[in-house]
């Protein structure tokens, strides 16, 4: 076994490290009160290549590989979730669906421009019927022959605004069921698309999320992503690769907690001693810094069999199901750690626990997580 | 134009100090090596520089006197965007040393502007720059904490009393700079760290050398002191203090 990094991934955190302890630190928590998003920041990330890190250089992309991205999006979490779901979306999710999935020419006339972060994307499943139960799809694709024709409402929806390549899962045979649906690369300045208000949400506020309506919008056949009915499983594996990006953030959000508390509990004096020195805050430092490195574990091990062509289905939602509920136990217990200070935006960590009970919620609750494991553990 | 930056592997600035051998030697183990933050600012203006010359200036290169495992540092500097690295493979032992190993390694090489940063953030000897230039005859320039290429040479801003002098500088000069050439030092990009893999890495021997010093004791610096209050009609008191604890007077 070898735990050592490489040089390169190492450099890669390190970057990642840099920029988000110099540069996203300065204004998280004006953007978080605001709701503000990070355009600055995204142009920035965009430019050192961390909005299409894992695509092919062929594309305009870094050519990094998983465990390179594990270790970026922990570190940018670290500070700022509502950055690092933007990058993990792009990343994970938008790119890597048409990188693993799209054609030649999809990938020529889109790569190139969400892996440089020119254009964000954005992956629209969740409806406001469907979301654990991603069968029940009710946006319709109407097949006209030479288009589609695309009807419904999509719901929270990360980079709706921000955003302009869609990837949009909609059913086009009702008849069967979730092997009648397609997915599509959809322009956002399609007509016929239409934004919902921006939602006001308890964490990752600098994100923007919106509820996204179709009306008549004509989608080019040549968008539809894979074969007829490719796209019930095309969004499951999507989300098996953007599981391992959302477990990574959680991992952050965790981590950054411990950091923070390990600092505080070695300036904070009570009791004529530094808070450190009692053992009921030690030892949840201790009970802490077990679950992150746990957490870190799962996390790597699952880039790491993505990255060597190994099945990743199970280990990424370990991953997930584990990163994000010991990111809720670990950001609420660095609360408690900073007691009243914790209780307010300074110090940053009750906005990392604001931001971890969303980890347990989207792409795939933790709940959903453990059918998958389940399920694959216990099949014949 | 080709422009050479002097680059000292130095151990984070985060690092907890531990000596062994009985106190002798610095405790290398888990140590997580940088590029000395100075350096970092003076790679960061170079590339600046090239950058905005139109091709004028060609080349930006960096240069570390070290063993195999400092090759990440200049493998990073590669990273940022250093067309190209020369490692000289010696131990640096000290300033004297380690100057004298610079110039053997570049004295035929050409560079027009050599750039040295203050001093390294480990050892803060603050003498290779000046012994650098020596041993290869050029100019130098200290104080450095701004440089600009304008109509094909190069000015200089130096800080001193009381204000900053402007000083066009005749090629080839070693800058020995400070805090402000650059704001932060920049942050290499995937695509930098992708091509760093295939930038050129030159080892060269490095030259034998005068041992002029050697290392006899490490001691770390006292703990900080707590801070005392001293009543202010206690005047006394103060000066009691002063005189036999803080042994001021």
């Amino acid at each position: 076994m070898n735990f050592e990094l490489s040089e390169e991934q190492k450099m890669i955190r390190d970057a990642a490290r840099d920029y988000a302890q110099r540069e996203l630190i300065t204004d998280v928590i004006e953007r978080d009160y605001k709701a503000e998003y990070p355009t600055k920041h995204i142009k920035a990330l965009s430019e050192l290549g961390f909005m299409g890190m894992m695509v092919d250089p062929a594309y305009e992309g870094g050519g990094m590989d998983t465990v390179s991205y594990v270790l970026a999006i922990e570190e940018v979490s670290k500070v700022d979730a509502s950055v690092s779901v933007i990058m993990s979306v792009n990343n994970s999710l938008v790119c890597y669906g048409i990188q693993k999935y799209g054609t030649e020419a999809q990938k020529k006339k889109y790569l190139p421009d969400l892996a440089t972060g020119r254009k964000i994307g954005a992956f629209l499943l969740s409806e406001p019927e469907a979301g654990s139960d991603a069968t029940m799809q009710r946006t319709t694709a109407e097949d006209k022959g030479d288009h589609y024709l695309l009807n419904g409402t999509k719901n929270w929806i990360t980079n709706a605004h921000s955003g302009s390549v869609y990837l949009v899962i909609a059913q086009t045979h009702p008849e069967k069921k979730h092997h009648g649906i397609n997915a599509f690369i959809v322009d956002k300045d399609t007509p016929g698309i239409s934004l919902g208000p921006h939602e006001d949400k308890m964490g990752m506020r600098s994100s923007d999320t919106h509820s996204v309506m179709f009306t008549d919008v004509k989608v080019p056949k040549e968008n539809r992503i894979g074969e007829d009915g490719f796209g019930f499983k095309f969004a499951m594996k999507a989300l098996e690769a953007g599981r391992i990006g959302i477990a990574a953030q959680a991992l952050g959000l965790a981590s950054g907690a411990l950091e923070r508390s390990i600092q505080y509990a070695k300036e904070r004096k009570a009791f004529g001693t530094q808070i450190a020195n009692h053992q009921a805050i030690a030892f949840k430092i201790a009970d802490m810094a077990v679950k992150v490195e746990n957490a870190r574990n799962l996390c790597l091990k699952a880039a790491w069999n993505k990255d060597n062509g190994r099945p990743f289905v199970i280990e990424g939602s370990m991953a997930k199901q584990y990163c994000a509920d010991i990111a809720m136990q670990v950001t609420t217990e660095a609360v408690q750690i900073h007691g009243g200070y914790g209780y307010v935006k300074e110090y940053h960590v009750e906005r990392l626990m604001r931001e971890a009970k969303l980890t347990q919620i989207y792409e795939g609750t933790s709940e959903v997580q453990k059918i998958v494991i389940s399920r694959n553990l216990l099949r014949d | 134009m080709k422009i050479l930056i002097c680059i000292s592997n130095v151990p984070d600035t985060t690092t907890k100090i531990r000596f062994v051998n009985d106190n002798t030697a610095f405790d290398t183990n888990g140590v997580q090596w940088i590029i000395n933050p100075w350096d970092e600012l003076a790679l960061t203006r170079a590339l600046e520089l090239k950058e905005g010359s139109g091709g004028a200036i060609e080349k930006v290169s960096v240069i570390s006197v070290g063993p195999q495992t400092s090759e990440p540092t200049l493998r990073k500097a590669m990273a940022i965007g250093a067309d190209d690295a020369i490692r000289v493979n010696a131990d640096p032992k000290d300033a004297y040393a380690v100057a004298h190993q610079l110039a053997e390694a570049i004295k035929d090489e050409g560079y027009d502007l050599v750039i040295s940063g203050i001093e390294s953030s480990d050892y803060n000897g603050a003498a290779v720059g000046g012994m650098l230039a020596e041993f290869l005859g050029y100019a130098s320039v200290s104080s450095v904490s701004g440089i600009d290429f304008e109509n094909g040479g190069f000015t200089v801003k130096r800080e001193i009393d009381g204000g900053s002098e402007m000083v066009a500088a005749q090629t080839p000069f070693v800058a020995i700079i400070q805090k402000g050439v650059a704001i932060v030092p920049r942050i290499p990009s995937m695509r930098g760290i992708m091509q760093a893999r295939t930038k050129p890495l030159k080892v060269v021997e490095g030259a034998v050398t005068d041992n002029l010093t050697e290392f006899v004791d490490y001691e770390m610096p006292p703990a900080k002191a707590t801070c005392k209050m001293v009543d202010p009609e206690n005047m006394k008191e103060l000066v009691n203090l002063l005189h036999t604890e803080a042994k001021v007077l």
